[in-house]
């Protein structure tokens, strides 16, 4: 993906360079031609169009924020009710993802989502310890972070 | 259009500052170290990132200063915060920390056992 990009950025310097005119725009112009070239001359690269990671990316910071606002609002639903009739816990979430960095992104991820604190991540980078207020919603829970999260991340790492 | 603005960043200050204050209702009223640290680093993320953008609008609207170094700061307190709690919360329980008593389940305490 970095490799696609950096052509792109390349041949948007080759189109300044014969209009011999430095500027923004100029460059802007450069790097929609050079994608439309590149979105041409797709086959032959081995990893697919960047494009698609690029709205996966989007995706996922956008998923990000959403979490962190319904996280709030069950925090101060929590905080502010009368009674406190929490149940907490801590479960095992056994993740596929591998690389480090997408087990990083997933674990504050989860940080982030409603009533949930990854804790602690086992030695072989299998299973998250997942601390939640309200253990009964587990399997929920679970079952979100499986479907949206998670799903998302490969999209990005494909 | 000015007025506009300005009511936007004072709602999302009010906002920000009101999460706070929730924030701080929690640590004080939720039993243990874990369900105090759900309050704290989510509470807050979100209340620092709302008071941030709420300044970063008004001086962009009102004297036409564009203030990049807010908007870094609203991107690594979000990306900081999380592992803050996280860390947090890891290093209470190999420390032993008791979790509340009324906790139902605890998966972690075999690979702690293993790790001991």
């Amino acid at each position: 993906m970095s490799f696609q990009l950096l052509l792109n950025v390349f041949l948007a310097f080759i189109w300044m360079f014969l209009k011999s005119d430095y500027h923004l725009s100029t460059f802007a112009v450069g790097y929609i031609l050079g994608f439309l070239i590149m979105l041409a001359c797709r086959n032959f690269f081995n990893q697919p169009f960047y494009l698609g990671r690029i709205v996966a990316i989007i995706k996922l910071i956008l998923i990000f924020f959403k979490e962190l606002i319904l996280s709030n609002i069950s925090v101060t639903k929590l905080v502010l009710k009368p009674r406190l009739d929490i149940r907490p816990g801590i479960f095992a979430l056994e993740t596929e993802l591998t690389k480090d960095w997408e087990i990083t992104t997933l674990a504050n991820l989860i940080t982030l989502t409603p009533g949930t604190l990854v804790v602690d991540v086992s030695l072989d980078n299998k299973i998250l310890y997942i601390h939640a207020v309200d253990i009964a919603e587990k399997r929920e829970v679970i079952d979100s972070i499986k479907n949206s999260f998670e799903k998302a991340i490969m999209e990005v790492s494909r | 259009m000015n007025e506009t603005f300005k009511i936007v960043s004072m709602i999302l200050i009010l906002l920000g500052t009101f999460l706070i204050l929730v924030a701080t209702f929690g640590i004080l009223r939720l039993p243990d170290v874990y369900t105090r640290n759900h309050a704290a680093s989510k509470s807050t993320t979100l209340g620092i990132m709302f008071i941030l953008l709420g300044t970063f609008l008004y001086f962009y609207y009102e004297h036409g200063h564009f203030n990049s170094r807010v908007l870094l700061a609203v991107f690594f307190i979000l990306l900081t915060s999380p592992v803050a709690g996280h860390l947090l919360s890891r290093s209470a329980y190999y420390s032993g920390v008791k979790m509340w008593d009324r906790s139902v389940e605890d998966d972690l305490s075999k690979e702690k056992e293993e790790k001991d």
